[in-house]
């Protein structure tokens, strides 16, 4: 039902541009006015986020270890140390392998039960798919956004043609396809798939899983659309983002409405993004169990409200417990402690 | 309420979830689901400390309608989540970031023994993310179902209660999110704010009250405990023939040696005592115990920060007034959680001028690894006296057991504490097999009694829980007669007892350092014909064969 929901709702979305550009020629607004707002929203409220997050401070030092310490004897017991990192290098080591292998999802495994002639057997088997479906999925958009780079840049610096080189070299049609084109709609399938035939995965998905996985399906089409059936008029493409880049924007004539639909679906992304769970992304930089390093008991870590908390102090201890304490021949530190309260 | 039978529980396990949506499916709170509440009296005492962490005492039942919360509960509960929201950047973000990928879905052992999708680590988040989106940002206002959000109602806390108090802290959720989101870090908030309003169980307020009074988790007072540690001495003369000195509350020692309160008091924890002061008596250490901190786990990490400092504090408070230049630690699972993770952040500003970086009497070695919190594990301490050759070991006096190894939860994914008992282990015993890949070390599976859950009343519960862990016991049992798993954690040592005796029959639990006191062999001792436990050693079995307890 989610899954229908956000569908439907990616589904009005295409229509908008269609009938704003294609029937009400609302081209400015559509070309120009949307994409600058949606660029502005993104990255005023992404910011607003990452600085709230920051402001909430890191009270104690939380890392989940993953293998061996840093032992007081390193030779003996050797220290994982991209797993258990002691200091910082260690650490970003870490998350460098988190952010760009996804090391975490390529531990993952499935559980299942069995029941055996030996009785019940409980099994994990190593589960890799989700990790490359989402590195399928994600390196795909990667490369997409910077091929974009084109469009924004002039001269069109060297790696751009370089991705483009090597992401059509499969010299396929004309114009040439991209395999990443192909490979960012084959893992948005997969993730979608997996979202609606493992059970759990499906009781838990909101309307919020849904929706940007359709629209960022949407955007792949369209994307795909414009560049393969339409055969949309790049040079004037161009002409349009340059000027939204320079601040001299102007609609050139003949751009296909199939454009509008790929630059509306954009914005929308855009807009949404601060707002929803594709904040992942910047967040797991700031994620306590993963970037800090597990060297709390050789590195002092500030709690900056750390409250005036004393123990119950062993004075108040020892007059409680002071008789029966003396009774078995525990030191005192006071003597008199000695007597029972009503003897004192 | 019967417990059923091992196969039963296994084939009742089903995880397709109900058709219900989980905000519309109703939360059981029949006897079984639940901890009993805390006494209104343990309450009432920890308020009268830290009257900022705790509220409401009462007698009340989760079985009740009516849970006798304060007028505004909903007040008291906001607050405290946006001033938490504020002071926790981990809380904050993991409000933020799950995207729902499900991964942590069947890592939770609770989850894997029940099929109650709300024990999936996900879903148990999502019961506090639904209300911060509800309540927090502008999205889950306007747009409430679409975006999972709800409002704060009576429902809501009680929901909380079941599955906060269903969720052990052990962090293996944590270890497979690709964000690192920690549930733990999630169920410490919930708990923090149940504690608000007076929605607590007395599992936890109960040893939290005892802590710090008596300094000790099971409220044994300064001279019970002299009392129990002179037996253990007696019984440790009883089987080697050597008195050991056991010294309590003296000053002007080098090392202070603080364990869990568990080990002195039940079997089998009483025989790893046993085994540390065996092993100090041998290297004749410089070292006292105190009954004023007595006790090495920390029951404030299941309650709040507060509670968690106050606690802690006694430790090196202790070391200040005895002189102590550092500290050694027992074997114990969370209290290896709080000092490598919070307690010198605490309290290092409470550590004396006399306190010094651990250094190993016997064979020198500093240790570089605690040089801020001045605390070593026992287990760190140990392998480097075998390393060095200082212990006389006769591995050969655990010939009877077929040894493995149970990784704690904190130690292991708080700490990384994975090698050295392993290579204590390896040197006191001949047969030591580990259990499957994927249940050990950091991806160890909890004995579904942590964090305060210990408790009887919700046995089926923790059987459910420790079904995972129970298993890969079965498997190395079946697989070479295993008939020991050994732990360093006292919370394990108590509840791996009934789990074992459920899911794997036959195998008996021990410390680490009862198996060392088993193999070392002490200057002057008698032929050893026991061991700890006064079980014959092989060879020794027909002695005991006509012997009749005297009063038959």
């Amino acid at each position: 039902m989610n899954a229908l929901y956000s569908l439907v709702f990616v589904f009005i979305l295409v229509l908008i541009p269609l009938f704003g550009v294609g029937a009400a020629h609302l081209n400015t607004i559509f070309g120009i006015c949307l994409p600058m707002t949606a660029i502005g929203i993104f990255l005023v409220f992404s910011v607003v986020k990452i600085v709230r997050w920051g402001r909430s401070p890191v009270p104690f030092r939380i890392p989940t270890t993953a293998g061996q310490q840093l032992s007081y004897d390193p030779e003996l017991f050797k220290q994982n140390k991209w797993d258990n990192p002691s200091n910082g290098i260690q650490t970003v080591i870490r998350m460098v392998l988190e952010v760009c292998a996804f090391r975490t999802l390529f531990r993952n495994t499935s559980t299942s039960l069995h029941e055996t002639k030996n009785g019940p057997v409980v099994a994990f088997s190593s589960s890799k798919w989700l990790w490359g479906f989402a590195l399928l999925f994600h390196y795909s958009f990667l490369i997409i956004v910077l091929r974009h780079l084109r469009l924004f840049l002039e001269p069109i610096p060297f790696f751009v043609h370089g991705l483009e080189f090597i992401d059509g070299i499969l010299q396929i049609g004309a114009p040439v396809m991209y395999m990443s084109d192909v490979l960012i709609v084959v893992g948005l399938l997969f993730l979608l798939a997996r979202r609606l035939a493992d059970a759990k995965v499906r009781y838990i998905s909101l309307v919020t899983d849904y929706f940007p996985l359709f629209l960022i399906l949407s955007v792949a089409l369209s994307g795909i659309w414009m560049r393969y059936y339409a055969k949309v008029d790049v040079m004037a493409i161009k002409e349009l983002t340059m000027g939204l880049v320079t601040m001299h924007p102007h609609i050139p004539a003949g751009i296909d409405v199939s454009f509008y639909i790929h630059v509306f679906l954009v914005s929308i992304l855009l807009m949404y993004f601060p707002f929803s769970k594709l904040m992942h992304m910047p967040g797991v930089f700031m994620s306590p169990t993963r970037n800090m390093p597990n060297d709390n008991r050789f590195h002092h870590h500030e709690n900056p409200w750390n409250p005036d908390i004393k123990p119950l102090s062993y004075e108040a201890y020892e007059k409680d417990f002071g008789p029966a304490m003396a009774e078995a021949g525990l030191p005192l530190d006071n003597p008199d402690n000695a007597k029972a309260p009503e003897e004192a | 309420m019967s417990t059923p039978s091992a196969d039963e529980l296994f084939k009742s396990i089903d995880y397709n979830p109900p058709a219900s949506g989980w905000m519309e499916t109703p939360v059981d709170f029949s006897p079984g689901n639940w901890c009993y509440p805390a006494k209104e009296d343990k309450t009432k005492y920890m308020m009268g400390y830290l009257p900022e962490a705790f509220g409401n005492p009462r007698e009340w039942s989760p079985e009740d309608v009516d849970w006798k919360l304060p007028s505004n509960w909903r007040e008291i509960v906001m607050n405290g989540f946006r001033e938490r929201l504020d002071k926790y950047r981990s809380f904050k973000v993991f409000m933020d970031i799950c995207v729902r990928c499900g991964a942590c879905a069947d890592k939770c052992h609770f989850f894997i023994g029940s099929g109650d999708p709300k024990n999936m680590p996900v879903l148990r988040a999502e019961l506090m993310r639904s209300i911060y989106r509800g309540e927090f940002t502008v999205a889950g206002k306007i747009l409430t179902k679409l975006t999972g959000s709800r409002v704060m109602e009576e429902d809501v806390l009680k929901e909380w209660f079941i599955y906060f108090y269903q969720c052990t802290e052990c962090r293996r959720c944590s270890l497979f999110c690709p964000y690192g989101i920690d549930t733990a870090e999630v169920t410490m908030m919930a708990r923090e704010l149940l504690h608000l309003v007076g929605v607590n169980i007395n599992w936890v307020l109960e040893p939290v009250s005892n802590c710090n009074r008596t300094g000790n988790h099971l409220g044994i007072q300064p001279h019970a405990f002299k009392d129990i540690v002179d037996f253990m001495v007696d019984d440790i003369e009883e089987v080697t023939g050597v008195k050991v000195k056991a010294p309590l509350n003296e000053k002007g020692h080098e090392i202070l040696f603080i364990t869990p309160s568990g080990d002195v008091f039940a079997d089998p924890g009483i025989y790893t005592f046993m085994g540390y002061l065996m092993l100090f008596h041998f290297l004749d250490l410089d070292y006292t115990m105190s009954t004023y901190a007595s006790e090495g786990g920390n029951f404030g990490l299941f309650t709040n920060s507060e509670t968690m400092k106050k606690l802690n504090a006694k430790m090196y408070t202790e070391a200040n007034r005895l002189g102590c230049k550092w500290i050694l630690g027992g074997e114990c699972g969370h209290m290896w959680r709080v000092i490598n993770q919070y307690m010198d952040t605490m309290n290092g500003d409470i550590q004396g001028p006399q306190m010094r970086m651990p250094r190993s009497p016997i064979t020198g070695t500093e240790f570089h690894n605690a040089a801020v919190t001045k605390m070593v594990h026992i287990t760190e301490f140990t392998a480097d006296l075998i390393k060095h050759k200082k212990l006389n070991l006769d591995p050969s006096r655990n010939d009877q057991y077929k040894v493995t190894f149970h990784d704690s939860c904190n130690p292991a994914r708080a700490m990384g504490l994975l090698d050295e008992p392993r290579y204590v282990i390896k040197n006191v015993c001949n047969n030591f097999y580990e259990m499957p890949k994927g249940t050990i070390r950091e991806e160890t599976f909890c004995c579904a009694g942590g964090s305060g859950l210990n408790t009887e009343e919700i046995m089926e519960i923790r059987l459910r829980g420790g079904l995972p862990r129970g298993n890969a016991l079965r498997y190395v049992q079946d697989k070479h007669g295993v008939n020991m798993l050994s732990c360093i954690c006292a919370i394990d040592r108590a509840t791996l007892i009934p789990l074992a005796d459920y899911w794997a029959p036959g195998v008996e639990v021990c410390g680490v350092h009862e198996l060392v006191g088993n193999a070392l062999i002490l200057p002057g001792e008698q032929e050893r014909t026991m061991n700890l436990r006064q079980e014959s050693l092989p060879g020794f079995e027909d002695e005991d064969d006509d012997w009749t307890p005297p009063n038959m």
